[in-house]
């Protein structure tokens, strides 16, 4: 009989000021940016509700096991990722220091998205806003030319943030008002992380819940515009036969995955510093089921936008068709209205066709306004911003949505710094006496410093491959590791029994059968083919280039060599740890043969006492 | 008496409907758009509306070239559709059947167009003149662009808590240190006059953690399980 001793830990780690925060914590890690701008453009590409469907099988079947696995392996073993990896086996430290790297790349970039919403939010000040009118050009006769030929929403975009480059091999220069921007982002951060949790769990407060409310005003303001039902309706509307297709399966499994914000080593921090008897069983469910409600619960907002935008852009195609009509044939004012368009038009075509034919009218579909989907970077810059110049009030409107999506990016990058602090103050590089503050800084002029590659020229160009090769891959080969490694070396009964200690309640069937058999399963699945998937086509990129033929449109060109080296680097570089660090071990345990203190996994346990 | 002025009159007819007619010669096409300005407040275009047309253009010619000495008589205006679209010529008054060149009139009315434009409450897209361009307002700019001034602001209150939170931090530490080194040099003078029972100082026992005897099985293990 082994005595447990139940000493609380007066090992002065950090913990959460309540349980709320932590909470909180955890979901605004989770619900970030790609809860607005990923979720409901799958949602409308896939056959709006019925996406529904693949979305909750993989929240049920991967999103909720594989985190509660981490928030219960941080609670138990109450250290950061790479601590916690070495305490279950140190030939799988690899995966703790995996997900260090991970979470340092993706912070890099991930501040700098955040940069471009700055950037928006203090030009939202502006009566009218810069994004709503051309610049003239030079003898102030005609519009710029690639304004005009673009949308001036392009052209504030491209050239006037971005400045970008035709090309990612042709660097440019740097931009001194993103290196500005990205200054103060980098200062914010600090400012929030800069004793840890201690500062974030009080940041956690505004920039968690201050989102909700502007997500609640837009649904009031958006439900109120017009054509908004039409959105909605688009939306929502469930086409059942995109479920044959795979890719909706494949979609629905990495947005889960991606959206929960796993394998970082950020929810392991955060749950690390809880007391040990908390129910964090509870907690994962109810972390994954607010971050799948706040997906839904954003596109209906971004969708009555969106429904809005259409419908005034339908709007205005019919009233330009109806203004060449009526010079064309001299008719009086306000005869054609949007709806006798069609019998006018029908009735001029038989009467006069060479005439009609002659003025080259363009055809107005409603439903071919509301195809035109855009996700990421271009939701939120160009596409919502065109239809905040439409509403009334516009910059209230752009301030409020530029600050929500600030508060939600930079929730998210608390966790990551966390994921990137916490190890580094165990790994004890730095000796004890260094306050945390000067940590937390020298991390941040680090990072502030590389960030400024971001702020070229082909800046954007270089964020759509780290997020798309460093953000992707090694996080599904982290996860895959980490469960394979909890229940199989650590051994499913050991956690088990630790998991039941800090809940009070065994583990039910679910949770064995998902992490024993599907969530790997499923992990390995959604991995061959997201791989498959990358390698069938070859690498390219829409490169926005002034001079191309059929500008405005963007030029597809094919990465060259030492970018596709590079993006193979960022990829293999997190997942390589792994069995680097296995590797080291294993030499260094033959060196040390003769010394047979062989450290076994047996004998570390949750209960930090051997017995 | 009547025939002899009606020929010249006739004559005269002629010769403004030679002049004036669409894609004549230094004719210029005019389209009005009343209602798309106005909405509820769209006044009728009407033969008055035609004359203070006629009067702004001849106002515009005098205008710009301050010896010329065109009349409202002048100003021809034709072919006015229920658009309202009108083409209009200005011919000379020196030489009564030629036309002012259609550079000298775009000239005057480009240097006029905004008195042009609100004689009829109206606005450069609402009163076109189809074949003369207007010069495109410049944008508003102010002295300092505003989103520095955003800038500065934010960037101010950003440093004012770093640096608060960076001087709070460090006097904590001193205090901590300060307090250190005060419990140490107490406890060297209290130590004498420690109580020890069993081996442990008395206070330990009042302190609310305590230590718990390791050899006692722990509360969920009290009880047999059943």
């Amino acid at each position: 009989l082994s005595a447990t001793p139940e000493i609380p830990k007066e090992d002065g780690r950090p913990k959460w000021d309540n349980k709320f925060q932590y909470i909180l914590s955890c979901i605004g890690f989770a619900v970030g940016l790609g809860n607005v701008w990923r979720f409901p453009y799958l949602c409308q590409i896939h056959g709006g509700g019925a996406f529904l469907i693949p979305y909750f099988i993989a929240l049920l079947f991967e999103g909720i096991p594989l985190l509660h696995l981490e928030l219960a392996l941080g609670q138990c073993l109450r250290k950061g990722g790479i601590g916690a990896w070495n305490t279950i086996s140190p030939y799988l430290g690899g995966v703790g220091v995996g997900s260090w790297v991970v979470s340092i790349l993706v912070s890099l970039y991930y501040n700098t998205v955040l940069t471009w919403v700055m950037w928006y939010f203090i030009n939202s000040f502006q009566e009218p806003l810069p994004w709503s009118v051309c610049p003239l050009n030079e003898n102030r006769t005609e519009f710029n030319k690639e304004c005009y030929e673009s949308t001036a929403v392009n052209y504030f975009w491209y050239r006037k943030t971005l400045n970008i480059t035709p090309d990612i091999a042709d660097s440019g220069t740097l931009q001194w008002w993103l290196i500005l921007c990205l200054a103060t982002c980098w200062a914010i951060v600090y400012l929030c992380t800069i004793r840890g949790i201690e500062t974030t769990g009080k940041a956690i407060y505004v920039t968690a819940i201050f989102p909700y409310l502007v997500l609640t005003i837009f649904l009031i303001q958006g439900l109120t515009l017009p054509g908004a039902t039409d959105g909605l309706v688009y939306l929502f509307t469930p086409n059942l036969n995109t479920l044959k297709n795979p890719r909706v399966w494949l979609d629905a499994a990495t947005q889960i995955f991606f959206s929960l914000s796993l394998a970082f080593g950020g929810l392991i921090a955060f749950s690390s510093y809880n007391p040990q008897k908390n129910d964090c069983e509870k907690d994962a469910v109810t972390v994954a089921i607010v971050n799948s409600m706040t997906s839904l619960y954003a596109s209906i907002p971004v969708f009555s936008v969106l429904g809005f935008k259409a419908t005034t852009a339908y709007w205005d195609c019919l009233d330009r068709n109806i203004i060449s009509i009526i010079n064309e044939f001299d008719l009086p004012e306000e005869s054609i209205m949007r709806q006798n368009y069609t019998s006018w038009i029908s009735f001029l075509n038989s009467s006069h066709p060479e005439k009609i034919a002659g003025l080259k009218l363009k055809s107005c579909d409603l439903q071919e306004f509301l195809d035109q989907s855009a996700s990421g970077t271009g939701l939120a810059f160009i596409v919502f911003t065109q239809a905040i110049i439409l509403m009334p009030g516009s910059q209230a409107w752009a301030i409020l949505f530029f600050i929500m999506l600030f508060s939600l990016g930079l929730s998210s990058m608390f966790g990551n710094i966390e994921g990137v602090f916490t190890p580094l103050l165990e790994l004890q590089i730095v000796s004890k006496s260094t306050p945390k503050e000067l940590l937390s800084g020298i991390i941040c002029l680090i990072s502030f410093l590389v960030a400024l590659c971001f702020t070229l020229g082909s800046g954007s160009y270089w964020i759509d491959i780290f997020d798309r090769y460093a953000g992707s891959v090694p996080l599904l080969v982290i996860a895959f590791f980490e469960v394979t490694g909890v229940v199989y070396v650590y051994r499913i009964k050991r956690f088990s029994k630790d998991v039941k200690r800090m809940t009070g309640r065994k583990l039910n069937l679910y949770w064995q059968i998902t992490w024993r058999f599907i969530s790997p399963l499923l992990l390995l699945i959604v991995f061959m083919a997201f791989v498959t998937l990358q390698m069938l086509k070859p690498p390219s990129y829409a490169a926005w280039n002034p001079k191309y033929e059929s500008f405005p449109m963007k030029e597809e060109k094919v990465y060259p060599p030492w970018v596709q080296a590079i993006c193979v680097l960022l990829a293999a570089l997190p997942c390589v740890c792994v069995p680097l660090v296995a590797l080291f071990h294993l030499i260094k345990q033959k060196c040390r043969s003769k010394d047979t203190s062989l450290i076994s996994s047996e004998v570390f346990s949750c209960q930090g006492t051997n017995s | 008496m009547l025939r002899a002025l009606l020929l010249p009159l006739s004559v005269v007819a002629i010769a403004h409907a030679e002049l004036c007619k669409p894609d004549a010669q230094n004719a210029f096409k005019v389209r009005i758009s009343i209602k798309t300005a106005l909405g509820d407040n769209a006044y009728a275009w009407d033969a008055n509306e035609e004359y203070l047309f006629k009067a702004m253009v001849a106002f515009a010619m005098r205008r710009y070239s301050s010896k010329s000495t065109t009349q409202i008589s002048n100003v021809l205006l034709c072919n006015v559709t229920d658009r309202v679209s009108f083409w209009f010529v200005v011919t000379d008054s020196s030489k009564n059947v030629t036309t002012v060149p259609g550079s000298v009139v775009e000239a005057a009315i480009r240097m006029n167009r905004n008195r042009i434009n609100s004689a009829f409450l109206l606005s450069d897209k609402t009163l076109q003149f189809l074949k003369i361009t207007s010069t495109l307002s410049p944008p508003v700019e102010p002295s300092t662009p505003v989103w520095l001034i955003v800038f500065g602001v934010v960037l101010c209150v950003i440093v004012a808590g770093i640096v608060f939170l960076v001087v709070s931090g460090i006097q904590k530490h001193k205090k901590k240190n300060k307090e250190s080194t005060e419990r140490e040099n107490l406890e060297e003078k209290v130590e004498v006059t420690v109580t020890l029972e069993n081996g442990m100082p008395c206070e330990v026992l009042d302190v609310k953690a305590g230590h718990i005897n390791g050899v006692f099985p722990a509360d969920d293990e009290r009880f047999t399980s059943l």
